[in-house]
């Protein structure tokens, strides 16, 4: 890909560059030839390891040891908060001990489901109403309402907590920009490349095995779309509304929070959905460390290949992402009408905001009527479904009557694409590759990424996980060229035809909002544990992006210059590879390149699945509770997505600058 | 140039009006190390410096005097410091060189507490994309400027009201800004800049983003406001009709420096230079220039009407043309100064230059 990069420059450089990477290229194959004579060039020697997994271990246990202290009220100060959320959703209170407590209710699901189409009502009209209570009543009657509501509990205490701390450090590093440079972006960058399980372990390690250490491994997760959706916000805010601010002669805090943030409330409000998304997408995830909720019932579900069970409680993960996505998203395009025959007389409370009073009436009244009504307090099994002896007849007539079809898919699969390339991968030297990723980040940018992509893939090699990087390398990078494959053809057609778009921009905004768990039931179903299975799954999560950037990136070509293209002659065809594709290239990547990212963070949460790479190394690491271990895992997953990441943004931005 | 500056503080060397805002030697460079540039050269340096340097110019040694109570209105072409200057008057920017003087205090001395309290009383302004808060509705973006002063919502809101109805958009006040026209949200703008009382109104192209027939609209609205209310206004604009019909003294800016400052009359009977002349060429002179510019000694010819001396030509074209006799041009006093005759009225019209005219 790089050679293709420097391609169309100026002639002298292309042959500089063709003959360096000819050269580069030969000398690797050299080094793989010669593997007898220089073994330690090919496979990293034992004996060199850095026990840096060691290093991390007894840092962490020190810290667990000499700071239980502040662990331990960290766990008891969050504690109160989310014991309430998950008692007043969940659970009952219980006040008192033994056989004469007293229980005062949790919030009826007939109460929560009508709260739920009111809040749609409100936001969205009648349509998103009946979306948002569907949603809620599905998951009460397919009987997965206590464990949705745990989910929905925690993510409720998450949330806000993301919000807030995303907005100071959004503020602060909007106000210093030496903040932003030194600390808060680097701080970005590597959490949204860490994979969400790495940040489990430490988790697990300090909090326990309990709803506060999934909790937090959620906030953490979950904050840097708010941090960056301030930074973002602040900056658009037009100059002139600063400048009204100060002629208005407001103080410092006066123009922050009476006028930017308010301003910069869409974007804010862009970021608060991605905060929810989010946290619903490590709730689910963190219930290997005690979240419980629908990502525990499929966990069990899974492990104990009971498929039906799976697939019901990811259908109610879905129904709960959905109905949480397009509330949220609702509220951030509301906008606040006008009206002329409002009096200026302050109302009371229920006129002001009659939705709420009814929604809270209609909690508390169906809430207590279910002390005394069984049906109001718990979803009576009488109007329940179950739907998973269905799936699993289903799934059974496919793998009767296709097994042989599915298998041999399955097998060519693998015999012919996936075991040669790992092959492939696996036996690569890993000096090597340090040294043809460094020169790519020399070629693309400089020495100073030359020396950052090699640090950081020797990294991956001193620490004794060479071959496993290597392994998830090869099933990631698979996954992506795949769903490249499928994906921009699809974002092609999508730009060329309005119907197309149309048809195709509901189904991606839906895959967007799965939690990725969910991508995995149904593959697993059909195909069993392994590679396949991940690799499959990791398309289907990964897709999205490399569509809608590539419609994107055609669309937005301006019109004036297709124009020109056509006056100056050129067929329909010629405009499209001669103007529109060339000119939505840097876009195109863009999506690629977020494509690859998406892939990464996939292939990890596939190891549930049996892959054999960092991820299965991270999964071991965290059932083990062996903190140094599943750390590097994870830091070298990151560096592998950082890597990928810095040299795709790199040759993107020479793209850009070539085309002006 | 500089004796174009000069005529034109002769020209107001007789006004009687306090000096409400001065700027002296004032200068903003854009670009690294730009004070110590300006203060190793003592306050001057030529384009080519500054260009040498790397810096950019917004605004360049200027020097000018607003009076009490007048509309001042800077022009030149896109890019020419006219915002920069404005801010530089309100220290939105702050200037890299210079003084600016707010009735005869440097402003650039006074400290923050009392920059804003010299903000929330005393200055007001009216932004070109009208800078109205999206989260408020009308009454409460034209109240804000007071609310955050602390005012009670009760009292706030009368003063809203007030200027609410001053700007003739009674009716509207819970609308949002986004459900409001151009022209409509630029009367919000001034209203809420009106909100405070100001002494000093500054207006950054206040209608350049209205169409022509709002702004024409607009621009009787601020005359009429300014009949009432006697603000010291200085104005920004690009477009010279909209400037004869306000001003009472233009600066024409060029490359960040002032380069002639006078009544519409001077600029386009006596351009300091090409640039200027080119500013004024399509405008109607008739409109401009006044019996005293146009008029000679008495020959003793027989008049057929009088005219006061500042009468504009357009306002008595007609009737002397009918006539066909010169009209003398009396003074207060009912004694003939001089007369205009028909021919150099037919002259001007026609756009016909005839030297000693
Ligand atoms: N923050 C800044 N940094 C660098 N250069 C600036 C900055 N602000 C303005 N300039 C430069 O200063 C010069 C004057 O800009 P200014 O906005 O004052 O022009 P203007 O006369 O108001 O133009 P317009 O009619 O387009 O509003 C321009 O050359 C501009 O590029
Ligand atoms: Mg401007």
């Amino acid at each position: 890909m790089t050679v293709t990069a420097s391609s169309s420059q100026a002639r002298p450089p292309i042959q500089r560059w063709l003959v360096i990477w000819v050269l580069a290229l030969a000398a690797v194959l050299v080094v793989f030839l010669l593997q007898d004579v220089v073994p330690w060039a090919v496979d990293y020697p034992a004996s060199a390891v850095v026990p840096v997994a060691d290093w991390v271990s007894a840092l962490m246990g020190w810290i667990k040891s000499n700071l239980s202290w502040l662990t331990r009220s960290v766990t008891a100060m969050l504690g109160v908060p989310l014991d309430f959320a998950l008692n007043l959703l969940a659970k009952n209170f219980k006040i008192g001990h033994g056989a004469d407590a007293f229980v005062l209710p949790r919030l009826s699901w007939v109460g929560v489901c009508a709260t739920a189409f009111i809040a749609g009502y409100a936001a969205g009209g009648r349509k998103l109403g009946m979306l948002v209570g569907g949603c809620f009543l599905y998951i009460a009657l397919f009987g997965q309402w206590t464990s949705a509501m745990l989910t929905l509990a925690l993510i409720s205490i998450a949330v806000p907590f993301c919000i807030l701390t995303g907005l100071f450090a959004g503020i602060w590093a909007w106000r210093k920009p030496w903040a932003e440079r030194l600390i808060v972006s680097p701080a970005l960058d590597l959490m949204q490349t860490i994979p969400t399980f790495a940040y489990l372990i430490p988790m697990l390690l300090l909090f326990g095995n309990s709803p506060v250490s999934a909790m937090i491994a959620t906030a953490i997760f979950a904050t840097p779309p708010m941090v960056r959706a301030t930074m973002l916000g602040l900056t658009r805010v037009p100059l002139e509304i600063g400048e009204f601010s100060d002629m208005a002669g407001c103080t410092a805090r006066q123009k922050l929070w009476r006028v930017l943030l308010p301003s910069a409330r869409p974007t804010l409000m862009v970021g608060v959905n991605q905060v929810i998304m989010l946290a619903l997408n490590m709730v689910i995830i963190a219930s290997m460390i005690g979240a419980g909720g629908l990502g525990y019932d499929v966990l069990l579900a899974l492990r104990a290949l009971k498929v039906g069970e799976a697939m019901e409680a990811g259908l109610a993960i879905v129904a709960l992402a959905i109905a949480l996505d397009r509330l949220s998203q609702a509220i951030a395009h509301k906008q606040a009408t006008g009206n002329v025959h409002r009096s200026s007389a302050s109302p009371r409370f229920w006129r002001r905001y009659p939705n709420l009073t009814l929604a809270i009436a209609i909690l508390a009244v169906t809430t207590l009527l279910g002390l005394f009504v069984p049906a109001f307090a718990a979803v009576p099994k009488a109007i329940t479904f179950t739907t998973a002896p269905l799936w699993k007849a289903a799934v059974n007539w496919v793998t009767i009557n296709f097994f042989d079809i599915i298998e041999a898919f399955r097998v060519a699969l693998i015999l012919n694409v996936l075991n040669p390339v790992r092959a492939f991968c696996e036996g690569f030297p890993w000096l090597g590759a340090v040294f043809l990723l460094g020169l790519a980040g020399y070629q693309l940018s400089g020495l100073r990424l030359a020396a950052l992509v090699a640090a950081l893939t020797a990294f991956c090699a001193i620490t004794g996980l060479w071959e496993k990087t290597m392994a998830t390398v090869y099933l990631c990078g698979i996954s992506a060229f795949i769903a490249c494959l499928i994906g921009i053809p699809i974002g092609l057609a999508a730009a060329r035809s309005d119907r197309f778009e149309k048809i195709v921009t509901p189904v991606i905004d839906t895959l967007q909002v799965l939690p990725s768990f969910c991508f995995i039931i149904p593959v697993v179903m059909l195909f069993r544990v392994g590679d396949v299975t991940a690799m499959i799954a990791t398309i289907a999560f990964a897709v999205v992006p490399a569509i809608r950037y590539t419609n994107h990136g055609i669309r937005q070509v301006p019109p004036a210059l297709i124009e020109a293209a056509k006056v100056s002659g050129c067929t329909p065809r010629q405009t499209f590879f001669r103007v529109q594709l060339p000119l939505a290239l840097p876009e195109i990547m863009l999506g690629v390149n977020q494509t690859i990212l998406m892939a990464l963070a996939m292939i990890i949460i596939c190891a549930m699945v049996g892959t054999r790479d960092l991820g299965q190394e991270v999964f071991i690491a965290l059932s083990k509770a062996d903190s140094g271990r599943g750390i590097v895992a994870g830091l070298a997953i990151a560096f592998i997505g950082i890597v990928a990441d810095r040299l795709f943004n790199a040759w993107t931005a020479k793209a850009r600058a070539r085309l002006g | 140039m500089t004796k174009a500056i000069e005529q034109a503080s002769n020209a107001t060397g007789k006004d009687p009006r306090p000096i409400k805002l001065a700027c002296r030697n004032v200068w903003k460079l854009f670009g690294t190390n730009a004070a110590n540039f300006i203060r190793e050269r003592d306050g001057k340096a030529s384009a080519a410096d500054i260009a040498g340097a790397g810096l950019v110019g917004a605004v360049r040694a200027v020097d000018l005097e607003i009076r009490q109570g007048e509309i001042f209105i800077i022009m030149g072409l896109s890019g020419s410091g006219k915002s920069t200057l404005v801010r530089c008057m309100s220290r939105l920017v702050e200037p890299t060189h210079g003084k600016v003087e707010f009735e005869g205090k440097d402003l650039l001395e006074i400290s923050d507490a009392a920059l804003i309290e010299l903000r929330r009383h005393r200055m007001g302004m009216v932004f070109q994309n009208f800078a109205l808060l999206p989260h408020l509705n009308v009454l409460d973006n034209i109240a804000f400027p007071l609310s955050i002063q602390g005012q009670d919502r009760s009292t706030r809101e009368a003063r809203a009201r007030e200027v609410i109805e001053l700007v003739g958009l009674r009716g509207r006040e819970h609308f949002y800004p986004r459900e409001l026209s151009g022209g409509q949200q630029q009367r919000v703008g001034i209203a809420r800049s009106l909100a405070t009382k100001p002494e000093i109104w500054f207006l950054d192209e206040p209608f350049s983003a209205l169409d022509p027939l709002i702004r024409r609209e607009m621009q009787d609205e601020l005359m009429r406001l300014q009949t009432m209310l006697h603000k010291t206004i200085v104005f920004i604009t690009h477009d010279f009709d909209e400037a004869i019909r306000l001003a009472d003294r233009i600066a024409i800016m060029k490359d960040g420096e002032v380069i002639q400052i006078g009544t519409p009359e001077q600029l386009v009977v006596n351009p300091a230079t090409d640039y200027v002349a080119e500013f004024t060429r399509d405008v109607d002179r008739a409109k401009v220039i006044s019996a005293r510019s146009l008029m000679r000694p008495c020959d003793g010819a027989e008049h057929g009407g009088t005219v006061a001396p500042e009468a504009k030509i357009a306002s008595f074209s007609a009737s002397i043309v009918a006539a066909g006799k010169p009209f003398a041009v009396v003074n207060g006093t009912g004694k003939p100064i001089g007369e205009v005759t028909p021919q150099a009225v037919i002259d001007l019209l026609a756009g016909i230059e005839r030297a000693g005219a």
